[in-house]
């Protein structure tokens, strides 16, 4: 079995593993507290509204507004992450059908990789930093994985019949 | 595919009729046909009355606060967090089941490479297919079931046998990565030869390539949106929330108003960029995969190139026509939905292929039995 191969089944399981994994302990540990959280701030809002506590008001919208925010990026993680681990498993198990040297085939599966595991790490680093490092993580994974994809979708059109 | 730790000897992969491949690959077309189903059951019967639902009663929330009724916010949204509930838990249902079919049809192509008696492969095959089935079953139920009976305070007793059949699947999963890690790490264990990698027909080829051309464009759709839209999307969504509440308390109902009208295009736009860019991608991996195991379709040719042809058209069909629906409504939700039903039937017609499979691939001499 070729390297790029080995790299892209076994990259894909363990990157699934550990997706499964951060899902159960979200699911049992953080996302029930977090949507309570968010339902409860965004009440409060309202609440704090009807009864003309603007400022009260205010501060707990914004709380929602956050709790969503690092709702919406946690979940996205988990399922970028598993939906990745997919990709790498099945395009490892077709790998042999693109069209280039084992070198450039390589890669182009070390690129996929990298990026599977950086792009969602870099949104997960969103909700602990508005910074920018988090942004470039997420950017600099979403980019490797694109111009990966682009190369293997070039060497499956390349591949000729046996 | 031998490597020079397995180079002595070959031996075939195997799809016994009561195997662990076959268990996978008819499980994994089976959670993912269910899944489809009760998605395009969600999407027109519950999904858009679920989101009017939401809408009036954020409507509601906002006349309470115009009045200062502190009761009527407290109902109103009880009954969005009930609405909510509901959505979210028949979306994780709808997505979990397809996601293990995936899985499945995943673990199928692994199977030759793991290194482990063919008894404990169907038991892990089985063991999968029940954590995948207990898993969104248990999800949906939450919603029906709540806390009756719970020892928990906050987790019913379907949430707890949902994330038992997490735990069932993320065992599985170990499982295989241990038995792929021996296969690799042996030097007793013949090279397989899988027929599944040998395949070149015109129905392999056109859904691998055309698979990998939906997720490049799922991809180019998902970066485009985070890029563009996401952030101001979501800054737009806190402001709007705040001036429903605000404007409303500030006795500006018109505001008030407007606010929840954008509010609700708001979250329609959102809904159906990330339900593209979710669907463009699925169906994409879903084509790699079949495209994988049309060996396994036991049709004439003809047969199988209709049934690629028709899921690769559904596959195009329903994520673009859900992007359509910001501009032309119901009549696109409408072809969507078309489109999904195209990828059922193709569906249904290479289950029905790999339901009549004899073993011609099996047979030392390549003859059906």
């Amino acid at each position: 079995m070729s390297a790029s191969k080995r790299l892209l089944i076994i990259g894909g399981l363990a990157l699934g593993i550990w997706a499964m994994g951060f899902g159960l302990y979200y699911a049992v540990f953080i996302e029930h507290q977090t949507l309570d959280q968010i339902a409860s701030s965004l009440t409060s809002g309202f609440t704090f509204a009807a009864q003309r506590r603007l400022p009260e008001a205010r501060t707990a919208l914004a709380a929602s507004a956050q709790g969503t925010y690092v709702y919406v990026r946690q979940v996205d993680a988990h399922g970028h992450w598993i939906g990745l681990a997919m990709l790498l498993i099945v395009l490892g198990a077709a790998f042999d059908r693109v069209g280039f040297e084992e070198r450039l085939r390589f890669i182009l599966a070390l690129g996929l990789f990298a990026g599977a595991v950086i792009f969602p790490l870099g949104v997960l680093l969103e909700t602990l930093s508005r910074g920018g490092a988090p942004k470039f993580l997420a950017i600099a994974g979403s980019a490797l994985i694109i111009f990966s994809l682009a190369g293997i979708a070039a060497g499956f059109a390349r591949t000729s019949d046996p | 595919m031998s490597s020079a730790a397995h180079a002595t000897r070959e031996s075939p992969a195997l799809f016994p009729p009561l195997g662990a491949r076959r268990t996978f690959v008819i499980g994994g077309i089976l959670l993912i046909l269910a899944g489809m189903i009760f998605g395009d059951i969600f999407a027109v019967f519950v999904l858009h009355q679920n989101g009017a639902r939401i809408s009036d009663s954020f409507s509601a929330a906002t006349n309470a606060v115009a009045t200062g009724n502190v009761a009527g916010v407290s109902i109103a949204f009880q009954n969005i967090g009930d609405f909510l509930e509901n959505h979210g838990t028949k979306v994780d249902a709808h997505v979990h089941m397809i996601g293990f079919g995936y899985l499945a049809l995943m673990l199928a192509l692994l199977q030759p490479m793991i290194a482990m008696s063919e008894i404990a492969k169907k038991r892990l095959a089985v063991l999968f297919l029940a954590g995948a089935v207990l898993l969104p079953v248990g999800v949906l139920l939450i919603r029906y079931v709540g806390l009756a009976d719970s020892p928990f305070a906050t987790i019913g007793w379907a949430s707890i046998f949902a994330d038992l059949g997490g735990l069932l699947v993320f065992v599985v999963g170990t499982g295989e990565f241990a038995g792929l890690w021996r296969y690799w790490r042996s030097r007793t264990q013949p090279a397989v030869v899988d027929e599944l990698s040998r395949d070149r027909s015109w129905s392999n080829r056109a859904l691998l390539a055309g698979g990998a051309l939906l997720v490049l464009f799922g991809f180019l759709h998902g970066a485009y949106y985070a890029g563009f839209h996401l952030y101001s999307s979501e800054a737009k969504d806190q402001a709007l929330v705040s001036t429903m509440a605000i404007s409303a308390a500030s006795n500006q109902p018109a505001a008030a108003a407007s606010a929840l009208r954008d509010y609700d295009q708001l979250q329609v736009a959102q809904a159906v960029n990330v339900a593209a860019h979710s669907h463009i991608i699925e169906f994409g991996i879903l084509a790699i995969l079949l495209g994988l195991f049309q060996p396994y379709v036991f049709l004439d040719e003809p047969w199988k190139r209709i049934w690629a042809v028709l899921l690769l058209v559904g596959s195009y069909i329903l994520p673009a026509f859900v992007f359509m629906e910001l501009r032309w409504g119901l009549v696109a939700g409408g072809i969507a939905d078309v489109g999904g039903l195209l990828v059922v039937i193709a569906l249904f017609g290479m289950l029905t292929g790999i339901l009549r499979y004899t073993g011609r691939l099996d047979a030392p001499n390549g003859v059906a039995r």
